[in-house]
């Protein structure tokens, strides 16, 4: 007798797929609905932004550092003046470095929300994802009040930010802070603790630890299969050890530790204690000036460094070599999308084609991050 | 129908002149174009009203630019529609990638020849009305599968596959909770259905018994995913399959995929009202006796009431789509087979011991005594 | 009931039928056409597709649809039993009991079987 088979069907999501967020592509191979594998491909919207850097002076680069990840540009600002401080040896105003952290912080929320939002989006849930943008739309109102920019910010400043903050700053962060704490419970019930919701997302995608570690995973992945590292606790920068704050980890609280569930409560979980943070920051701020005088044109000493910080999709590291000139040498830049993608093989074998889906929004991949 | 043409036939002298085989015709074409007249702007209003509903829900505007209060989007979108493009693809199979969306518009629209809106206007009041609608209606399926196939597109197949897996599953539940309103009722007749209740919420049939009121859960559930809507939207979910089955169509071929969805979403939300929610049935007495040619106050209440009760299921079918995520595929058939099908044997084993106990009688005609 | 009762049924089919096609004709005359290789190719996420769409395909599909075949018809056969039930009286009670419960014998036999699993 023939051995029944089912012929294997390559399905191609992406470069123009909805579920992809920017531009990437997955070759999905499926027997009907189960998938036996999900490859990633990178490298659609690569834009050498590494390159560019070695053609541009120090201070220059800063606005290509905000594309590197859009949604969370004032991590990415932060991460690079922090390189070149070290590597130049230039002190930051005890004023600036509490601005960062709040303008960090605050991004960090919005940027959750959208990972939050799209969530419910992916799993066809479109409310919740225009009730997350509304609250980031007060954070954007907030940065434009901060910068005069709403995503691409340029707002960190080797050796300190670009402005003081505006008057009434403070009183709105905080009106909009103790508005959003609460409002977290509503989303939670709207969308967290939906059966359906949950159906979907527990014991889903699961990785473990172990792999985690392995493929190199960051950030709110990493912590989300259970193991506690945050750069901010474990490697201390810039203010943050002066601030009690959690470092939320996956519990499995609705199925098992790591799954995509875990993935998706820890960001909620990481809004509320950004928004500590914010609190203890802003009244902490000292007076004082908020930039270190440089000269006009900036040249670093030959050598290199290594700065890595917690971004909102993990460690974002930038490794720059300076020959002694005003331009870099060479800049590498390390991102948690870029290891979030190569996990996608390994833990797509076996689930359905919409559990990919829950995948993929769960690892909070940010296309432009993984290319550069 | 039948009765309108018996009266003008009856009451206008000149139709004397031409014989009644005719007249019924003529009748009936016009009828049958103002059913047309109903359904298409219907099901295109319905998807203004659903963007205006989804708007406030999230917090946001939605259209309201064209006419006042954006009313005629529809419109708009409709000759929008009629001037785009007409595309069939090459690989495309191209007589079933015609025939497809004839298919499903007409499945979805032969139901409301049965579907009653009054005392008196039903096209077709047909002694096996029910089952008349549940076996056109599955015709949407023939069409669904007939697009993914055609359009020789992975996702689109994908869509058809599920669609069909998803339709069949669902009708075996849906059909079963209708049989414990045909126990009560003795009859398939929409209207014996409809008669049978009273206008008092505590004759309907969905407070008859316990059953009957788990009946209609199960039946509408049911019926919300043979329209393929959230949750059960995964032969089209737009982050999975980017369209699904009509991924391909264009124009106003995709046009009438959507007027079939919503014209299906106001027929189960008809049937639905028949079968468990009183139907037409108003406190009014209706007279015999002195007819006009258009229906009486009485028939006009019946429809304002049967159009009301309607459009809030077809509310509440687009609540639920703004509200919950979809469920996976396995989940939806675990939902289906294993839920869906037990509940409803169960709950038809339940009503005939309740006709074999109590009769036909109510919860509130035995607590009356 | 008289086969006249249907003919709205027919004349709603031929009104339908003309409907769809009236709409896609007008729309295919006043539609602009400007067809391109690239254009008329399968949407496959801006991608070329891989081979063919139509094969074999996953047969869980399959075994949904017999199973449905099996129980709609066996469900439709309760219908004329359930519009007469009042006259059957305890004798169409216990006959239909009968029926269900070697229905539910092979419901219980397809879920322990497994084909109700998707994954």
């Amino acid at each position: 007798m023939p051995e029944f088979r089912t012929e294997e069907m390559v399905l191609n999501m992406g470069p123009q797929h909805p579920s992809t967020h920017g531009v990437m592509r997955f070759v999905v191979h499926t027997d009907g609905e189960v998938m036996r594998v999900a490859k990633p491909d990178v490298g659609y919207l690569h834009r050498s932004i590494e390159k560019i850097a070695e053609k541009l002076k120090y201070p220059q680069f800063m606005p290509f550092t905000d594309r590197i990840d859009y949604l969370a540009a004032m991590n990415c600002n932060m991460g690079y003046a922090m390189t070149v401080e070290k590597l130049a040896g230039i002190e930051v105003p005890p004023r600036a470095e509490y601005i960062r952290v709040i303008a960090s912080e605050l991004n960090r929320i919005a940027s959750h929300l959208i990972s939050v939002g799209v969530m419910g989006l992916e799993l066809g849930a479109v409310t919740p994802f225009l009730h997350a943008i509304r609250e980031r739309e007060t954070i954007n109102d907030l940065m434009e009040e901060l910068c005069g920019a709403r995503l691409t910010y340029n707002y960190i400043r080797i050796g300190g930010v670009a402005q003081d903050l505006p008057a009434g700053f403070a009183e709105k962060t905080i009106e909009f802070l103790d508005h959003f704490v609460p409002a977290v419970d509503e989303y939670n019930r709207l969308l967290s603790y939906n059966k359906i919701f949950v159906k979907r997302m527990a014991d889903v995608a699961v990785i473990s630890a172990e792999n985690a570690v392995d493929y190199g995973l960051v950030g709110p992945n990493l912590r989300a299969s259970g193991v506690k590292w945050d750069l901010r606790r474990d490697e201390p920068y810039s203010v943050y050890p002066q601030f009690e704050f959690d470092i939320p980890v996956g519990t499995g609280e609705k199925g098992q530790v790591g799954d995509c569930y875990d993935r998706y409560m820890l960001r909620i979980r990481e809004m509320v204690e950004s928004s500590r943070i914010i609190k203890q920051c802003l009244a902490a701020v000292p007076d004082g000036p908020v930039q270190t005088k440089l000269p006009a044109s900036l040249k670093v000493p030959e050598g290199e460094a290594y700065v890595r910080t917690e971004s909102v999709r993990g460690e974002l590291g930038y490794y720059v070599i300076s020959d002694g000139s005003d331009k870099p040498y060479r800049l590498r830049i390390r991102t948690g999308s870029f290891s979030a993608m190569s996990i996608v093989e390994l833990t797509s074998r076996g689930l359905m084609i919409a559990d990919l889906v829950a995948l993929i929004g769960s690892l909070d991949v940010v296309a432009p991050e993984i290319d550069r | 129908m039948r009765y309108f043409a018996d009266w003008i036939i009856e009451n206008l002298e000149f139709t004397r002149a031409i014989p009644s085989e005719y007249v019924y015709l003529i009748i009936m074409v016009v009828g049958g174009l103002l059913l047309l007249l109903f359904v298409v702007p219907m099901a295109g209003a319905l998807t203004f009203v659903e963007r205006r509903v989804a708007g406030k829900m999230q917090s946001r505007i939605g259209p309201n630019r064209v006419g006042p209060q954006g009313i005629f989007q529809f419109v708009a979108d409709g000759v929008k529609l009629i001037l785009k493009e007409d595309i069939i693809p090459t690989a495309a199979d191209r007589r079933l990638f015609k025939l497809a969306p004839y298919i499903v518009f007409v499945g979805s629209f032969l139901t409301f020849a049965a579907l009653p809106f009054s005392q008196k206007l039903i096209a077709a009041d047909l002694n096996i009305g029910i089952l008349y609608i549940f076996a056109v209606s599955s015709m949407v399926v023939v069409g669904i599968i007939m697009s993914g196939w055609a359009s020789n597109n992975n996702l689109s197949l994908l869509g058809g596959m599920r669609s069909a897996a998803q339709i069949i599953s669902y009708e075996v539940p849906q059909i079963l909770s209708v049989l414990a309103v045909i126990l009560l009722t003795g009859t398939l007749g929409m209207q014996g259905t409809i008669k049978a209740q009273g206008w008092a919420p505590q004759h309907w049939f969905l407070f008859h018994n316990p059953f009957a009121f788990i009946a209609f859960f199960v039946f509408f559930i049911s019926a919300v995913a043979e329209c393929n809507r959230i949750p059960f939207d995964i032969p089209e979910a737009e982050s999975e399959l980017v369209s699904g089955y009509n991924t391909e169509y264009s124009g106003f071929r995709f046009g009438l995929f959507f007027l079939a969805e919503f014209a299906n979403v106001y027929v189960i939300s008809a049937v639905a009202v028949t079968l468990f929610l009183g139907g037409w049935n108003t406190p009014f007495y209706l007279p015999t006796g002195i007819w006009g040619l258009l229906p009486s106050a009485v028939n006009l209440a019946g429809l304002i009431t049967f159009l009301i009760k309607t459009f809030v299921l077809v509310f509440v079918c687009m609540w639920l789509r703004w509200t919950l995520p979809r469920l996976r595929v396995d989940q939806l058939m675990t939902v289906g087979w294993k839920y869906m099908v037990p509940i409803a044997f169960f709950n038809l084993v339940g009503t005939a011991v309740w006709m074999l106990v109590w009769g036909d009688k109510s919860i509130a005609a035995l607590l009356g005594g | 009931m008289e086969l006249i009762d249907y003919l709205p049924i027919f004349i709603l089919l031929i009104i339908a039928v003309l409907f769809v096609g009236g709409t896609i004709l007008v729309s295919h005359m006043v539609g602009r056409r400007k067809y391109g290789k690239e254009k008329m190719s399968p949407y496959e996420s801006g991608m070329i597709p891989v081979g063919d769409a139509r094969r074999r395909f996953s047969v869980k599909f399959y075994v949904v649809a017999i199973l449905f075949v099996i129980f709609d018809i066996e469900v439709v056969f309760m219908y004329p039993w359930a519009v007469i039930f009042k006259k059957l009286g305890v004798f169409g009670f216990v006959e239909m009991m009968i029926f269900i419960a070697i229905l539910l014998v092979g419901f219980i036999y397809i879920w322990k079987k497994g084909a109700l699993e998707w994954a």
